[in-house]
């Protein structure tokens, strides 16, 4: 029997050799691929690998682009919003004060008329209306209930005057928010209405104030038949 | 029972030396893998039908995997090499499984 045993050794050594060769070139294999993902590719895949890579960068590039310029349109665009909600509050603020819609708080004079014999009428408080205009007055109220607009009348009632609606009573107290001194300075003047409230036989006190407050509002309503024209 | 041996040795050798793949051959040698495996498959099966020979054996195992691998080199000049080793791991892959059924039914005749 050794005979065919000795026959049979040289092949099983080479089926080992070969299976071990297998083995070795396995485990090789399954270190090698645990290692590095793309060393097993070839070159073309490779290049088309980093081609298909560029062209994501390239498409991510730019969406950057779009996204960024999107981001500055919206930025700017709401920076001008901000721009105009700004203007459109000062505005509203310069049109309430003039349209007597807002209260005003300002340097001003206080000006009270005491007349005795009641001759200080409508005409003599619209004059004193004008001359603080004329003086840069840039609010006015009678009474401190009467707020003087561009709506604003003097009509004599009897024994008292009606301003803009509303009954004022003597004595009159004129309250008006400008520069004080300009705003006195006009009072005095000859011929102004110092004069003639004396001429009327009363009497004018004129206080120039560091903050004169007007709370009184005009009464607002809507145009019925002027319509704006453009 | 040498075999066994000669296994074990190569995958000892394989962890212990843990060469790297050279550049040249990395994209013959998991095909050559793969027909080998075809190979050693079919030695099984011949094994459970008691017609094992080692001279066919050893030429199966050799020719597999140097056709395989010319396979690949072939198709890598001709540019279709990763097509063409596709190729050859579904056929070696189809003889895999024929091999294996074989095997199969012999052991569990089912």
């Amino acid at each position: 029997m050794p005979e065919p045993r000795r026959r049979k050794l040289v092949p099983q050594l080479v089926v080992a050799v070969l299976l071990g060769g297998l083995a070795f070139a396995v485990t090789v294999q399954v270190r090698g691929n645990d290692s590095e993902a793309y060393s097993t590719l070839r070159q073309t895949e490779l290049v088309e690998l980093l081609r298909s890579l560029d062209a994501a960068n390239e498409r991510a590039s730019q969406q950057v682009d779009e996204l960024t310029r999107t981001r500055d349109e919206l930025a700017s665009s709401s920076q001008q919003s901000q721009a105009a909600q700004r203007q459109a509050d000062k505005r509203a603020t310069q049109l309430g004060i003039l349209a007597g819609t807002l209260g005003a708080r300002g340097p001003g004079v206080e000006l009270t008329i005491t007349d005795p014999e009641d001759d200080v009428n409508a005409a003599i408080l619209l004059d004193a209306v004008e001359e603080l205009r004329d003086a840069g007055a840039e609010a006015i109220v009678v009474n401190g209930t009467a707020r003087v607009v561009a709506q604003t009348y003097f009509v004599d009632e009897g024994d008292e005057v009606r301003v803009g609606g509303r009954t004022v009573t003597r004595p009159f107290v004129i309250e008006a928010i400008g520069d004080p001194d300009t705003l006195a300075e006009a009072m005095r003047i000859r011929g102004g209405l110092l004069d003639r409230v004396e001429n009327s036989g009363g009497t004018l006190d004129i206080d120039t104030r560091d903050t004169v407050t007007i709370t009184a509002l005009a009464d607002t309503q809507d145009p019925e038949y002027a319509r704006p024209s453009s | 029972m040498i075999p066994v041996i000669g296994l074990v040795v190569g995958v000892g050798l394989g962890l212990w030396l843990q060469p790297t793949v050279p550049l040249g051959l990395q994209p013959y040698l998991p095909i050559a893998i793969v027909a080998a495996l075809d190979a050693v498959i079919g030695a099984g099966r011949a094994l459970g039908e008691r017609r094992f020979d080692e001279r066919v054996f050893v030429v199966s195992f050799i020719s597999n995997v140097v056709i395989a691998a010319l396979i690949v080199f072939v198709g890598d000049q001709l540019g279709v090499g990763s097509q063409l080793s596709t190729a050859v791991v579904v056929v070696l892959g189809i003889r895999i499984f024929a091999n294996m059924a074989a095997i199969r039914r012999r052991v569990f005749h089912a």
